[in-house]
């Protein structure tokens, strides 16, 4: 009997549909509450070929809703350890895990080699990438984000519809992760099966896919509606028109008179303005750690407090630096305005 | 005229309610009720919030008699 017996069975289906499901490639950018689902769900439906995108590692705060990483996974890269337990699910599935994240050089030459784009991404900047991306590449993607209780959905560049630039036309720098607001672990187990079904709807070519609208779940209310949207064609031309830019979000710092310095990656958003803000990756600190003043207070900052409370230890047990203070909190808290 | 609007998101969080019943005066389109219900909320970027009046993105209609105005922030949250 075949594994895919019990689907084929369903008329929407078939044998027909099961080969297109064979044939379809998906990429999964970002394999966290979202992505870890909606991968399984896809695997066992037997899509042909699944790629997975994530730069993070796995860490033990991740395992109440990142489904399918298990305990003796934290500290390795949730790209590789998905693919890993993934093709323990299928053998027929192929695999391709890309373990950086998605940025404006990379992002067409990735998206252009898959059919469907599933966003499992908890950041602005990457959503508004992958929207631009696809545009360009005349790719649908499948949108999901959270925020505590609720969730949003929608399909968007779906055949010629809206994108999500037509929802939300301004980038805003409030990226709010849940990490900082907290979140019940079957949330993004909701929203990214949801993101699944709209996947093997727009693969199959049946059903009616999710586009021109935005679905709003509350999970504890137990409610939701469903929002129309339409094109707005000068925000589709711009993009068409100014391909793809780097979406650096700035912003100013409160107190321009003190030294800085950023402990995060460089792709991470948003970036502080000013002369005497210094980014040096975490794992940089050790190569670079001369540039930085050691004779006046410096202010470390990350995204939450606890990446430049490490930097702070490396720094003052390994080159004896006295001057540092930890911004508790993150970026956030000392952004002006 | 009684609109009812409904708040999503941070904005519920900042409103403190998910819902609630307005009596409005005049003519109002949808951004000017967006403007009175955000003022005096901590909301950083209030110009990302987006309106849906009955079900449809529209920010610039004229508001009537028993619509429902939904405020939409963006979530970037996975």
């Amino acid at each position: 009997m075949s594994r895919y017996d019990r689907q084929i069975k369903l008329k929407e289906v078939g044998p027909e549909g099961q080969e297109k499901l064979c044939n379809a490639k998906v990429l999964i950018v970002g394999v966290g509450g979202l992505g870890c689902p909606a991968a399984m769900y896809l695997v066992g439906a037997g899509v042909g070929k699944i790629g997975l995108m994530d730069h993070d590692k796995v860490d033990i705060s991740n395992l109440h809703r990142q489904v399918l990483f298990q305990e003796s996974d934290v500290g390795k890269p949730k790209a590789l350890v998905a693919k890993e337990h993934l093709e323990k699910q299928n053998s027929e599935v192929q695999f391709e895990s890309y373990e950086e994240p998605l940025t404006s050089d990379n992002a067409q030459k990735i998206i252009s080699q898959y059919d469907v784009i599933l966003d499992g991404t908890d950041n602005f900047e990457t959503k508004y990438l992958i929207n631009d991306a696809c545009l360009l590449a005349d790719k649908p993607w499948v949108f999901a984000s959270i925020y505590k209780n609720e969730g949003q959905l929608s399909v968007f560049n779906y055949s010629d519809g809206p994108t999500y630039r037509c929802v939300f036309p301004k980038s805003t720098r409030q990226n709010i992760s849940c990490e900082a607001t907290g979140v019940l672990g079957v949330l993004p187990g909701i929203l990214g099966t949801l993101q699944a079904a709209e996947v093997l709807k727009v693969i199959l070519e049946t059903g009616e896919v999710l586009s021109g609208k935005l679905k709003l779940i509350n999970m504890m209310q137990a409610s939701e509606q469903t929002i129309k949207i339409n094109k707005r064609p000068e925000e589709i031309e711009k993009i068409r028109k100014e391909g793809i830019s780097p979406v650096y979000i700035d912003c100013d710092l409160k107190y321009a008179e003190h030294w800085y310095l950023d402990v995060r990656e460089v792709f991470e958003q948003p970036k502080p303005k000013g002369k005497k803000v210094l980014s040096i990756p975490l794992n940089d600190l050790t190569s670079r750690y001369q540039e930085i003043p050691n004779n006046q207070e410096v202010f470390v900052f990350c995204q939450s407090g606890k990446r430049s409370k490490n930097a702070i230890e490396i720094l003052k047990n390994e080159f004896g630096f006295h001057n540092l203070k930890n911004v508790e909190g993150g970026i956030e808290t000392i952004i002006d305005g | 005229m009684k609109v009812t609007v409904k708040y999503f998101g941070l904005v519920a969080e900042a409103a403190d309610k998910s819902e609630e019943v307005m009596e409005l005066k005049g003519q109002l389109t949808a951004s000017d009720l967006k403007a009175q219900c955000l003022n005096g909320l901590s909301i950083a970027d209030k110009d990302s919030v987006q309106i849906a009046v009955n079900q449809n993105l529209d920010d610039k209609i004229n508001l009537k008699d028993g619509d429902e105005v939904a405020l939409l922030p963006p979530f970037a949250g996975g």
